[in-house]
């Protein structure tokens, strides 16, 4: 924000904030980030957890939403199957620009554990994803520090999608 | 020369064995219940019983694979086992060629479970058991899609647990725990197309393994690259291994990686 | 078949234009109160069901395969990963197995541990299946109250076992460790408060009116439909049909165990609801008797068999023998007799065992994981035609399946 030496009482006008129009988008973006409820397996169990009682996802602007078409970060909590890929592209396809991808749990990282002909070896290889959270499962803390730091990262970017959209490899 | 990796049986093997040691077996009691002796001879007098033995307290069964739906028939009706709680398959086609079908039964009144073991052969087919037991209804095309044994007169026999054009049975012995070249090319294939597998590149199945030319994904500690950079930029040298001859622990003054005193 | 594009995506040879008057909905597999990942193909004639088709198979992570490639101990923690909202039943009914074929006489101490886990996974699982499912009726405060519940209850375990899910807390011939100091005071503590909590929910839902008009005569399982469906646990005693394998075929310590079984024959989803508030009840009234047991037991927590387990850690760092043993015991596993064992235990969903062939291996030969969730599943089939629109998630949400254990 501004920092210049606005005497707001004697000028008496409206504060003044002079900003930049990237980071005035990016703080709306980033303060309202809402997930789709994309719960795949153990890791929907602390994500479920996350948003409940004690850790309280809703204080962070974080509200899970049912549909893709009203989310902006899909939280990929748990394994996918060969099986479910194509849906869970299909999902992604149908969320609105600007959108982020969180790959909960080593199953979604890499497979972890399940190295089996029907799991799918890292969601890395169908949608691009933004960031990796370790842990099998994570602990809701840890997503929520997944969730600041994907803040972070938005508040880094350009709020010109096509910029950023250069840097996405698909 | 490679040594010879059996095809029918791919999956893993003890790498060393004792040439003496001689597994035991778990013991097979003569049937003495009272009420597995009337079982047995419940049985006995519908269809004939292989074999029959109590192993770890349930009552084993082994009959011909086309009497199954009389010897279940009867167990439900006369002896009161009334519920199937498993029945599912187990691939001996590497030693004999057949499959082994077992149904679990459980009856409630005596408290008792017993297991009817059957053998066909591999492209024989078994008769369904749903008019008896719904629970068929999905264990059997559970058995169909893991090992492609055919169930006539299942209402609906379709894969259930792999994705309809899948290919293989899975739970084969000679299915690969991996997966075949079609398994791991799958969600591609069917996402983006056969074309894009040069895209994005075979599976990588090791999660510790780092492309060093990957400048999107990983840095390495010490050579980092700006994100995307060409990969004629990446610096390949080796990093030299420095051993340090400062302590890393001290253990006289209680402290653990005292990292100031090793710079 | 249809030809795929952006606007009309290919949907498996399902044709959703019909010339009748029925239409065809697909629920699934990405439902937020489908408990996972469940899809179920649903043809309606107006708000009515007269079709369902449960399509399952979008978690199938191979692991029954894994157990073949894995040995007995390794494929442990992978056992967690079934039913994951009750991980330690999972791995209590892999050990019980493979105990019993190997044939263990597990000490009394870890017995006490083990099935105070167990009820304690119960609790836990039990007040997930509230949340969850008063969550998917739409009471969405009891999901809050549930939770704050839990969490507590997960703190215990954490602080047992040091993971808040995936607890691996019981192995293969007792447990790794002792109880940790002052838990038994805070499990009292919880135990005191529990209660109330469950009067609170019970205050909350059971003459709630909205609560009976969504729950009563919905779901409706007759006992010859949970019998033939291989049903268990709370779907078949909320059928009428008295059966616990704690009570009928007691493992563990629960022959020595003062509990009753509750049962209810309105064979709804508003008396299997009841069940699970009073299975609650009855796992509280388990471990305040467990925890008087505890102190008189001896401190010993894995058995003595040289030949399948591990010395303990002392044993194995000072005895020439016991390191020999651990090392071949952990590089090569253990050897079960050749046989099969089917083992059935009581988990919170219901009957769940595995069968494990062995071949005298350190890989078993075949292990079939029998999942009550796959047969609450099943179900569906039957008992969704018939039913309106509103209470298929009602349905769901009763039957409390977890898709880790029915695609396996």
């Amino acid at each position: 924000m501004a920092q210049h030496q606005v005497n707001y009482a004697s000028s008496g006008g409206l504060p003044v904030a002079l900003t930049t129009v990237d980071k005035l988008i990016n703080w709306g973006r980033s303060n309202s980030l809402w997930p789709l409820t994309y719960g795949l397996a153990c890791c929907a169990i602390e994500m479920m957890a996350s948003g409940a009682s004690r850790f309280d996802f809703d204080r962070m602007g974080v509200i899970f939403r049912a549909s893709p078409r009203q989310a902006d970060v899909m939280i990929l909590a748990g394994t996918l199957s060969k099986k479910h890929s194509q849906f869970a592209r299909r999902l992604y396809d149908q969320m609105a620009e600007p959108k982020w991808v969180i790959s909960m749990g080593s199953c979604a990282n890499t497979g972890g554990m399940f190295n089996t002909y029907a799991t799918v070896q890292g969601v890395d290889r169908i949608i691009p994803v933004d960031i990796y959270l370790p842990g099998c499962a994570p602990r809701p803390e840890t997503l929520q520090y997944a969730m600041m730091m994907l803040q972070k990262k938005i508040r880094r970017e350009s709020a010109d999608m096509k910029k950023n959209r250069k840097q996405r490899f698909v | 020369m490679r040594r010879y990796v059996p095809k029918d049986n791919v999956q893993k093997r003890a790498k060393y064995n004792d040439r003496f040691w001689v597994a035991p077996q778990v013991p097979r009691l003569a049937v003495e219940d009272e009420h597995f002796v009337s079982v047995v001879r419940n049985v006995s007098a519908v269809a004939k019983v292989k074999d029959s033995y109590v192993e770890l307290g349930q009552l084993v069964l082994e009959i011909e694979p086309s009497d199954n739906i009389a010897v279940l028939g009867n167990l439900r009706d006369e002896c009161g086992y009334s519920v199937c709680s498993e029945l599912s398959a187990i691939d001996y086609l590497a030693q004999d060629g057949e499959f082994e079908i077992f149904y679990q039964l459980l009856n409630m009144k005596e408290r008792k479970r017993l297991r009817v073991l059957t053998r066909i052969a591999e492209k024989q087919a078994i008769e369904s058991i749903t008019p008896l037991y719904d629970m068929a209804k999905f264990a059997e095309r559970e058995m169909y899609d893991m090992f492609g044994i055919y169930v006539n007169n299942h209402p609906y026999l379709k894969r259930i647990i792999m994705p309809d054009d899948w290919e293989g049975h899975p739970l084969r012995k000679s299915y690969p725990l991996e997966g075949d070249e079609f398994a791991s090319w799958y969600e591609v294939d069917k996402i983006f197309g056969k074309e894009y597998r040069d895209v994005i590149g075979p599976e990588n199945r090791d999660p510790a393994r780092i492309d060093r030319y990957d400048t999107k994904r990983f840095a390495r500690v010490g050579h980092e690259v700006p994100f995307g950079a060409d990969a004629s930029l990446v610096d390949t040298t080796d990093t030299p291994i420095e051993y340090s001859s400062a302590p890393l622990s001290d253990y006289q003054g209680g402290q653990h990686k005292v990292l100031e005193k090793r710079k | 078949m249809q030809e795929p594009n952006k606007l009309r995506p290919f949907f498996e040879n399902l044709n959703f234009e019909r010339d009748d008057n029925t239409m065809v909905i697909n629920f699934g597999p990405q439902h937020p109160s489908a408990h996972g990942q469940l899809r179920l193909i649903l043809e309606l004639q107006g708000e009515q069901v007269v079709k369902a088709l449960p399509d399952i198979g979008y978690l199938h992570r191979g692991v029954e395969k894994m157990a073949e490639n894995m040995i007995y101990n390794e494929f442990l923690p992978t056992t967690d990963r079934l039913d994951y909202i009750a991980s330690t039943a999972n791995n209590y009914a892999f050990a019980h197995a493979v105990e019993k074929l190997i044939g263990l006489e597990v000490p009394r101490r870890a017995q006490v541990i083990r099935t105070m886990l167990l009820e304690l996974n119960r609790i836990i699982s039990h007040l997930f299946f509230l949340a969850t499912h008063a969550l998917d009726v739409g009471a969405m405060s009891i999901f809050l109250y549930a939770f704050r519940e839990r969490e507590y209850a997960m703190d215990l375990m954490e602080e047992y076992c040091g993971a808040r899910l995936t607890h691996s807390a019981v192995r293969i011939g007792g447990v790794p460790l002792d109880l940790p100091e002052g838990w038994l005071q805070s499990l009292s503590k919880f135990l005191d408060e529990l209660p109330e909590q469950i009067k609170l929910y019970e205050d909350l839902l059971t003459q709630n009116r909205i609560w009976k008009m969504r729950l009563e005569d919905v779901g409706i399982v007759t006992p010859e439909q949970a019998m033939s469906w291989g049903c268990s646990g709370i779907m078949l005693r909320g059928s009428g049909i008295e059966y616990d394998i704690r009570k009928e075929e007691p493992y563990e310590l629960y022959e020595e165990l003062d509990f009753d079984i509750p049962v209810s024959d309105r064979c709804d989803s508003y008396g299997r609801y009841r069940l699970y508030m009073e299975e609650m009840k009855e796992s509280i009234k388990i471990l305040r008797q467990l925890i008087e047991m505890y102190p008189e037991t001896e401190a010993r927590l894995m058995a003595h068999a040289p030949r399948y387990i591990s010395a303990p850690k002392e044993e194995i760092m000072t005895q020439n023998y016991a390191l020999m043993r651990h090392f071949v015991l952990v590089t090569q596993g253990m050897r079960p007799p050749k046989g099969t064992v089917y083992a059935p235990t009581e988990s919170p969903k219901g009957e769940l065992g595995f069968l494990i062939r062995s071949e005298g291996e350190p890989y078993a030969y075949r292990l079939k994981c029998r999942a009550p969730s796959f047969f609450h599943t099943g179900i569906l089939q039957d008992i969704l035609p018939g039913t309106y629109i509103a209470d298929v998630v009602t349905i769901i949400g009763s039957t409390n399946i977890v898709f880790g254990e029915v695609d396996r």
